[in-house]
């Protein structure tokens, strides 16, 4: 009999790891139970980053028994290219990045996200308004993690061989420095236009100066662009544009990839500046070869101000990563994610770093003056816009990008840019 | 064959972003939309260039490197090997190449300025008037090798004798390549034909890595408006109607081509010949 009961033991004990086997495949394809195993995809696939994501999910798996975290660190683009895949089969890992806008009200409506808003309530909180573009129709699907803001990077000793003493603030002192530049006989400002989202960037920011904040949230839930400060914010750029500014070659020019880009024009010394997000450092550093980009002689400054523009002048124009639950991912996630925000692991985060906290807690980590500069301005920015193309999602993001980079090429008017959204978000 | 093309068909007809079930019918407005977008006449223009411009400059100078390297010349071997390189070169790596040579103040701009002509240096890839002329001068150098390559088969399928049937009738050389020669190379010439047209119709990958269609859409190919429009938007059901009207177009050209220029050679042979894909 004994002997009986311990064989049925035994089998009672097979049938059920066969079973938490079962459970944990079924997880890895995104159909988890409540057994605690979590699948998580992450783009920090080198060190320091990919160690510390070792270490927090280790620690978040001791704090909570019968949790297992499988990790998989990947480099961005192949994330992204699996991300789109796992989408489109229903396939998704259970702790993935969302990029906010358009993209996640995708995943939302196909059903493919957890609401997190009562969930996560408390991070929600702590996070503040950087959670605006992870929202969609006022519930939060997905925590930030890291928010950047877009601003003029620039080398400070070529400003000072210019005789420019203090970074332009408005766009008539950005006209200035662009001669004064000239004068010197060194390329203003270099523009990826080649990539087409490098020279969108300049379009968003004159709209964020020329439109006000109300008219832009309308613009962005109505995709109704038939405000006239999207024209004028189209006027100001052709007045740039005409100023000359850009480096030789500008419209074939590609973002970041190699020395000749845009990046690695500021990088090399042969521009002065370059309009560009929190990632151009490390970007910069990637294209010297003594890996140390700019060094000391990086500067930044906030996009300069639009005399008559409707739109704050301390505006920020950004965008970030953010942490989502899959909408079939275990109950457990959303402790895991609200874990990744915690005052702990943003501040370890930010003192390797790894990407600009949103936790205010670990804002004095950040150690990069460069980038503590950016974060004061974000801090203390009204609001920050999610860069258009997220917010308006692939199709029309990518007509309003076709259409500006035609507009440094002057083959498109300002008009035309409105209306080119308008056309592909459906409301001409 | 017949499944991605019948499916291709089916999301053409579906406003559809990939994600979720096909529920959204817009019957042929995909298509109208891709006839009426001026971006994707433009490279449909593009593609034609292309394949005119392929031919017109890859004949006669594939043909007569051709005849030229079939002669018993010093460095034959060499100078195949030479021509046919870049065909064997793998197209990305060849791009990216063609990319570093080619940026501003990159070496093309040194070599040109070291022969002296300093004002003739271009942004190669940045000027939308310059662009696709640079991209027709880097398809032709990766090209060429293949039309040398088969017109040199072809002449090994010439007899002997003919020759000197010729040439003890007092033909010259010239008139012994044009008379002879070139006629006889006929089938392989229309072979290689159709292997451009086909091959102009579908390019992608080099003119992705040069200039991705840019700039202002100057090189925009039928290809490159399908990834740049289609999937990359995430429109999914417009992108398979441009998939759908780049298919019909080819198939149509081949079909016409089949009939009107292939047909004398599979006419006349006693075994058909098939183009090699």
């Amino acid at each position: 009999m004994a002997r009986n009961r311990a064989l049925s033991a035994v089998a009672i004990l097979a049938t059920a790891s066969v079973l938490t086997a079962c459970g944990g495949g079924d997880s890895d394809a995104g159909g988890g139970e409540s057994d605690g195993t979590m699948t998580w995809w992450h783009n920090s696939n080198s060190d320091p980053g990919k160690a510390y994501y070792e270490q927090v999910a280790a620690d978040f798996e001791e704090a909570n028994p019968g949790t297992t975290i499988e990790i998989s660190a990947l480099a961005h683009e192949d994330m992204l290219t699996r991300l789109n895949a796992a989408f489109q089969t229903g396939d998704t890992p259970d702790v993935y990045m969302e990029r906010g806008g358009g993209e996640l009200a995708d995943h939302v409506e196909a059903g493919l996200t957890m609401d997190l808003s009562e969930a996560a309530a408390d991070t929600i909180e702590t996070i503040g308004s950087s959670v605006n573009g992870w929202q969609v129709d006022g519930a939060t699907y997905a925590l930030p993690f890291s928010v950047g803001v877009v601003g003029f990077w620039y080398n400070t000793e070529l400003f000072e061989q210019a005789g420019i003493t203090e970074p332009p603030a408005t766009m008539e002192e950005l006209d200035a420095a662009v001669q004064a530049l000239k004068d010197a006989g060194i390329q203003p400002i270099s523009v990826g236009a080649g990539d087409k989202w490098p020279a969108a960037h300049y379009w968003y920011y004159t709209a964020l100066r020329e439109c006000g904040q109300d008219v832009l949230e309308d613009a962005v839930t109505t995709l109704d662009f038939s405000d006239p400060c999207f024209v004028a914010a189209g006027e100001d750029l052709e007045g740039l544009v005409a100023t000359e500014p850009f480096n030789e070659g500008f419209l074939g020019t590609p973002a970041q990839e190699g020395p000749a880009s845009a990046s690695g024009l500021l990088a090399t010394e042969q521009v002065a500046m370059e309009l560009a997000g929190h990632w151009e450092p490390g970007v910069m550093q990637g294209l010297t070869e003594d890996g140390e980009g700019l060094g000391e002689k990086t500067g930044w400054f906030p996009f300069p101000s639009v005399e008559g523009g409707d739109g704050a002048p301390d505006a920020a124009l950004g965008g970030g990563d953010a942490w989502a639950c899959a909408a079939d991912a275990p109950p457990v996630c959303v402790d895991f994610v609200q874990h990744l925000l915690s005052d702990e692991v943003q501040q370890g985060f930010a003192e390797r770093d790894m990407g600009l906290p949103t936790n205010p807690a670990a804002n004095d980590a950040v150690s990069d003056p460069a980038l503590a500069d950016l974060i004061e301005y974000r801090d203390s920015a009204p609001y920050v816009q999610l860069y258009f193309d997220t917010a308006f999602g692939e199709n029309v993001g990518g007509a309003m990008n076709d259409e500006i980079a035609l507009l440094f090429a002057g083959q498109a008017t300002p008009q035309d840019v409105v209306d080119a959204v308008q056309a592909a978000a459906g409301t001409a | 064959m017949v499944v991605p093309v019948v499916q291709a068909v089916r999301y053409s007809v579906f406003d559809w972003n990939g994600l979720g079930p096909l529920d959204d019918f817009v019957g042929l407005a995909n298509y109208a939309r891709a006839l009426q977008d001026t971006v994707f006449t433009s490279a449909v223009l593009n593609n034609f260039l292309i394949i005119g411009l392929s031919i017109a400059i890859q004949l006669p100078l594939g043909l007569g490197i051709a005849l030229l390297l079939n002669r018993e010349i010093r460095g034959r071997g060499f100078l195949r090997v030479v021509i046919f390189m870049p065909y064997v070169l793998a197209e990305v790596v060849a791009g990216v190449v063609w990319v570093l040579l080619l940026q501003p103040n990159g070496l093309v701009d040194a070599v040109v300025e070291g022969v002296g002509l300093g004002g003739l240096t271009q942004l190669w890839l940045g000027d939308p008037e310059v662009a696709l002329g640079t991209v027709m001068v880097v398809l032709t150098w990766k090209y060429l090798g293949l039309a040398v390559l088969l017109f040199l088969a072809g002449l090994q399928g010439v007899p002997e004798d003919v020759y000197e049937a010729a040439q003890l009738d007092g033909a010259s050389w010239w008139q012994v390549q044009r008379r002879i020669t070139i006629p006889l190379l006929g089938p392989t010439i229309r072979t290689w034909g159709f292997l451009s047209m086909i091959g102009s119709l579908q390019l992608f990958d080099m003119v992705w890595i040069l200039t991705g269609g840019g700039p202002a859409n100057s090189t925009v190919t039928m290809a490159i408006y399908l990834i740049n429009q289609g999937t990359e938007r995430g429109q999914y059901g417009y992108a398979s109607a441009v998939a759908v009207i780049l298919f019909v177009i080819s198939l149509v050209l081949a079909v016409l081509y089949q009939q009107f220029i292939l047909r004398r050679d599979t006419d006349s042979a006693p075994t058909p010949r098939k183009a090699v894909r």
